[in-house]
């Protein structure tokens, strides 16, 4: 889900960073001090689930989940994963610093997105309703998220359409897979912990 | 799961400021990620590679991180030379290769090393802990640099309860396979590390609270300039007026 380093051009990677600095300022305004420990624990509870390879077929696959990160943190979701895309280009050199505008973009966007999609169905009554939630927040995040990708590419350089197709249609079944993990993980917390789902942000 | 940073003996680079060596990353990436000459990245290349060896990493963890963020570059080597339009250099058949092409991905390649590159000279030789105060130092927002270290802080702590409930799973013969149950325990697992991570943090608030926190954490030292920060900093300033005059 990472652009490498020195792949965008100038103005993309200008463009993600101030959108990025604007949503994670939003994000931290949002949030009183009192839940920084929250999202902060939270925020590596995702850094380690997405060291997770499921397996699909011959092959096997991270997951991302940052559809499930803007479920449960809201706006929060901006900082927390802008702070785990630094950990993870510090630790083991996924991304980068000058790639982290755009890449916050791309993943904490989606994210938000489908807070305000589906929160309100996932934190309503029922568990077939979360997991229809669930689902659907999976699908769409991952989707919005590539689409990000293949936006910051093309508006790099046009000539990058074939890899771009190619990453597209060999994440449709991760799609799936990723709607299906999150639709499991969010029945399992409305069961286990519905606490969890209450945004102090 | 070992998330301890690579560190090797002690050199020049370890004994910088934290604060001025983020100053430095920082500007040297600004100028690195918009560089295009060929002969000036080539600079930028050569200065990383003294910083790396300054940095004195065990070799093989260097060349297994290397080959790793240069397979998504490989992976663009496959098309853009023969996707990008321009003067013909070579022809495949149907396919042709575009000197406008290789060049774009030259320039792509060297930066992509080049930044890559420096940002480990500095994560290995700098703790995370001491980046987290020249965050501070830098007036990045409170809230924001204790999300960074609360982060950092738990990594660890969560891998290892991830470890314990792997381990859990394997002793009742879990095999991943592609199938509905895998996802649905992979799913669980999930909900089981958040469930986990949200209890340890409710626990580590009522701590803080105990202990009188009050948003800020004291600071125990105070880290002075020295004169050979500001020798570094110079040097690297010079050192990107050259390659920005390079480029032209």
């Amino acid at each position: 889900m990472h652009i490498a380093e020195g792949v965008c051009s100038g103005p993309v990677l200008v463009a993600g960073l101030s959108l990025a600095a604007a949503g994670v300022a939003y994000g931290i305004k949002r949030m009183d001090s009192d839940s920084v420990p929250k999202v902060g624990v939270l925020s590596s509870a995702f850094f380690v689930a997405s060291l997770i390879h499921v397996p699909i077929g011959p092959v096997s696959t991270h997951l991302v989940l940052n559809g499930l990160m803007g479920l449960l943190l809201g706006w929060a979701a901006f900082p927390a994963i802008m702070v785990a895309l630094v950990l993870q280009a510090v630790l083991f050199q996924y991304g980068g610093l000058t790639t982290l505008g755009v890449n916050t973009v791309n993943m904490a966007v989606p994210a938000v997105i489908c807070f305000f999609l589906f929160g309100a169905l996932a934190r309503g009554e029922g568990v077939n309703k979360a997991a229809l939630a669930g689902f659907a927040c999976g699908f769409v995040s991952l989707t919005l998220s590539l689409i990000g990708v293949a936006t910051a590419l093309l508006l790099t350089q046009k000539a990058f359409l074939t890899p771009v197709k190619i990453v597209l249609i060999s994440h449709i079944p991760i799609m799936v897979i990723e709607g299906i993990i999150t639709a499991f993980a969010l029945m399992f917390l409305k069961k286990v912990k519905p606490e969890i789902m209450e945004i102090d942000s | 799961m070992d998330h301890e940073q690579i560190q090797g003996p002690e050199g020049l680079l370890h004994a910088l400021d934290a604060r001025i060596k983020l100053v430095c990353v920082a500007l040297i990436s600004a100028v690195v990620a918009l560089l295009s000459s060929v002969s000036a990245l080539m600079i930028a290349l050569f200065f990383s590679l003294v910083l790396i060896i300054g940095a004195r990493l065990p070799l093989r963890v260097l060349v297994v991180r290397i080959l790793a963020f240069n397979l998504f570059i490989a992976f663009l080597w496959l098309f853009l030379p023969w996707t990008l339009p321009g003067k013909e250099v070579y022809r495949i058949g149907i396919f042709s290769m575009s000197a406008e092409g290789v060049h774009f991905m030259t320039g792509i390649t060297l930066r992509s090393n080049a930044l890559v590159l420096m940002l480990m000279a500095w994560m290995a030789t700098t703790p995370i802990v001491a980046t987290t105060r020249a965050l501070k130092a830098l007036h990045v927002p409170d809230k924001l640099m204790y999300l960074f270290f609360f982060t950092y802080r738990y990594i660890q702590e969560i891998s290892n309860e991830y470890t314990r409930l792997v381990t859990a799973m394997r002793i009742r013969c879990f095999r991943p396979r592609t199938d509905l149950h895998t996802y649905r325990s992979y799913a669980y697992l999930v909900g089981m590390l958040l469930v986990n991570s949200f209890e340890r943090s409710l626990r580590i608030r009522y701590a803080m609270l105990c202990r009188g926190f009050q948003g800020h954490f004291p600071r125990l030292a105070s880290e002075n300039i020295s004169r050979l920060d500001v020798v570094s900093l110079i040097v690297v300033c010079l050192v990107l007026v050259g390659i920005i005059y390079v480029e032209g």
